[in-house]
């Protein structure tokens, strides 16, 4: 037991004294949670626009307020002259233009109906659309609040369309659960992996080898540090994601981090069979991007929705663990699904362990290869 | 003498490479003997080497360390073999003192218990405890591995190729710490391309080409050998060591240093003059001309070219 201690402190003195690695460890979680929470969004927040009111009335006084009161638009010019929504396009200071017509109220109270036109800068398509959406959204509740009481002459169907469990179209639900499994993956196989494969490059290995100690001490002393900073990663990043993106876990957080413990050693035991089939760390590093971080990237749902894919991609994202998890993690998260939602996904990974563990359990050798 | 080593017919062929590393390999170590493995790289020391720790497997043939087989009995051996491999670097990371530490602990022992067994040579180290090791010199981290290899009390120590690219001092302060080692009673298996360090060894084995070519005290081997060996120095050696090769079968003339090395079997009936006034006739100027004791390397060469 002492001996396996001084492995461990052996082995955490190893990541201290890497600044690199540690950057790797506990930089990368919080950079990529920031990076994709809040740059990488097609979220409409803060956008800014001008309104160009040829009615000046009391109407369009309250619909401009109503816009204004809305976090998603800063309105940086409020005016009459309507050439100056080219000008502020072309500088690319504002991603939408309102015009209010002159006759608004006369044609409102004559007709009961009149026209406003939005101009947007639809270079990023997307981004056009939605802040379209939620223009035409914010003036429906306008004209809804302000008919509320008057008897309709006849009924306007609307259709509505209801945006579940994120009615904002954040990007950050989205993202966190890919961060998870994208974070665990580098650490838990990438990371130990290396580790190991190191010692063999050194020549330690084969020193440790020829001594008494039993090898599953070795890759015991190895994975320990690790489980330890995934726990920590974890915990960083649901911190951040509960505080800094304001997404809060719907779901239970004991179960949550149950799932993440299993997906960890999930992790854990591929890093470890990466590390027996390898002998540098190149090749070691190699095999976990392409053979780990890609498929998770593509194929586990995260970056591009699974069922869009040809038939056959379908299927091989069956084999990827990171699609399970972010399944699981999606659920909890966001829906608020219990244990009786997700213990398909959670019965798959646990499978996979299981299978990994077997794997690198029997090509494990005493002896070189 | 108790034997510690007895290899019996080991051959070796990795799968992959369809390389034979060894080939039909049968040789014994006395126990408390410096043992030297002596041959140019390739010649399959270090697949050798991994054999008689435990790491690697024959694909024919037996090895017994003090009677402990390397197939089954492979933990026991452990427990008493210490092996410092080629590429060895230690953990660059840690301190001098910390690797020392680990490498005790994986030994389930201490520094202190057993110190008596390093102190020679961590007396050097001592100045340096808290360096790391990445920062020590080429003969420093050397004395650290080999601290590191000692910690355990070995009764064998395993050392692949210790002094490649050591400069020569430490060559030199290398080879008097093995002594010491050997009379502290630790059996000592080095390997070694070094022609010159095999006169240091008790027992040595010349190896080339996955064949041990002979077994016995560098002193047998070299009085046993049955050749005469000039030294000659002239102003055309390559015409020089041309024309010998040519003139007779017999004759085996290579390049050792900046002269020419003419190895001729003690049976030909030839003498000095005959020799100097053949390679006169051919217009080549002789500075020096003179019968030496044959070194290993002389008998190395010999053993190759009689195949």
């Amino acid at each position: 037991m002492k001996r396996l201690i001084n492995f461990i402190i052996k082995e955490f003195k190893h990541i201290i004294r890497d600044p690199r690695v540690l950057l790797i460890l506990f930089g990368m979680p919080v950079v990529q949670v920031l990076i994709f929470g809040f740059a990488l969004t097609n979220e409409i927040k803060n956008s800014k626009i001008i309104v160009i009111d040829f009615a000046r009335d009391e109407i369009s006084k309250k619909m401009i307020n109503k816009i204004e009161a809305n976090k998603y638009f800063e309105i940086i010019e409020i005016s009459q002259n309507k050439n100056i929504i080219l000008d502020y396009f072309r500088e690319g200071k504002i991603k939408a233009a309102i015009i209010i017509p002159a006759n608004l109220s006369s044609d409102l109270n004559h007709s009961g109906s009149s026209q406003i036109q939005i101009i947007t800068d639809a270079t990023d398509v997307n981004f056009a659309n939605s802040i379209k959406n939620f223009i035409r959204a914010i003036i429906n509740d306008y004209q809804s609040e302000s008919l509320a009481g008057k008897v309709l002459e006849r009924l306007i169907i609307v259709p509505e369309i209801k945006m579940l469990y994120n009615p904002q179209l954040k990007g950050a639900p989205n993202f966190v659960p890919g961060v998870m499994s994208m974070v665990m993956l580098l650490v838990c196989v990438m990371m130990t992996a290396i580790a190991i494969v190191r010692e063999k490059e050194i020549g330690s290995m084969e020193v440790l080898l020829t001594s008494p100690v039993r090898p599953i001490f070795i890759i015991i002393s190895k994975v320990v540090p690790y489980f330890a900073i995934s726990t920590i990663d974890l915990t960083l990043i649901l911190l951040l994601s509960v505080y800094v993106l304001d997404l809060p876990i719907q779901g239970s957080l004991f179960l949550l981090i149950a799932e993440s413990l299993l997906f960890i050693f999930t992790c854990l035991n591929i890093g470890i069979l990466i590390s027996i089939r390898t002998s540098s760390q190149q090749i070691a590093m190699l095999m976990s991007l392409v053979g780990m971080m890609m498929p998770t990237v593509f194929l586990s749902g995260f970056m591009f929705p699974i069922e869009n894919m040809p038939y056959v991609l379908q299927l091989i994202s069956n084999v990827v663990p990171s699609k399970w998890f972010y399944i699981i993690v999606k659920d909890i998260m966001l829906k608020g699904a219990g244990f009786e939602i997700v213990w398909k996904e959670t019965l798959i990974i646990a499978s996979m362990m299981f299978f990994f563990f077997l794997v690198s359990f029997r090509t494990f050798k005493v002896r070189l290869n | 003498m108790k034997e510690a080593i007895k290899v019996e017919n080991v051959s070796m062929k990795y799968e992959k490479s369809k390389v034979i590393a060894l080939d039909n390999i049968s040789f014994k170590i006395n126990e408390n003997d410096i043992f030297g493995l002596i041959g140019p790289d390739g010649a399959g020391k270090t697949t050798l080497f991994r054999i008689l720790t435990t790491l690697i497997l024959p694909t024919q043939g037996s090895v017994e360390i003090y009677g402990f087989k390397t197939t089954k009995d492979y933990k026991q051996i452990r427990q008493f073999i210490g092996y410092v491999p080629e590429r060895f670097s230690l953990y660059q990371d840690l301190t001098v003192y910390e690797n020392l530490n680990f490498f005790a602990s994986v030994y389930k022992t201490t520094i202190k218990e057993n110190y008596a067994v390093i102190k020679d040579i961590f007396i050097h180290l001592e100045p340096f405890k808290n360096r790391k090791a990445g920062k020590l010199s080429g003969g420093m981290k050397q004395k650290l591995a080999l601290c590191c290899a000692l910690i355990n009390k070995p009764k064998i120590l395993f050392l692949d190729e210790p002094t490649t690219g050591v400069d020569p001092v430490s060559r030199i302060e290398f080879w008097e710490t093995i002594k010491k080692l050997k009379e502290n009673g630790i059996t000592i298996i080095v390997s070694t391309p070094y022609m010159d360090e095999a006169k240091l060894c008790d027992r040595i084995a010349l190896m080339f080409n996955s064949k041990i070519l002979n077994i016995s005290t560098p002193d047998d081997i070299i009085s046993n050998f049955e050749s005469n060996i000039f030294k000659i120095k002239s102003d055309n050696n390559s015409y020089l060591k041309k024309i010998l090769n040519d003139f007779d079968k017999l004759f085996t003339a290579y390049y050792f240093g900046d002269s020419v090395h003419l190895a001729i079997s003690k049976e030909l009936a030839i003498n000095e003059e005959q020799i100097i006034s053949m390679i006169n006739e051919k217009n080549i100027k002789i500075f020096e001309f003179s019968l030496i004791a044959p070194t290993i390397e002389d008998c190395f060469i010999k053993y190759l070219t009689n195949g």
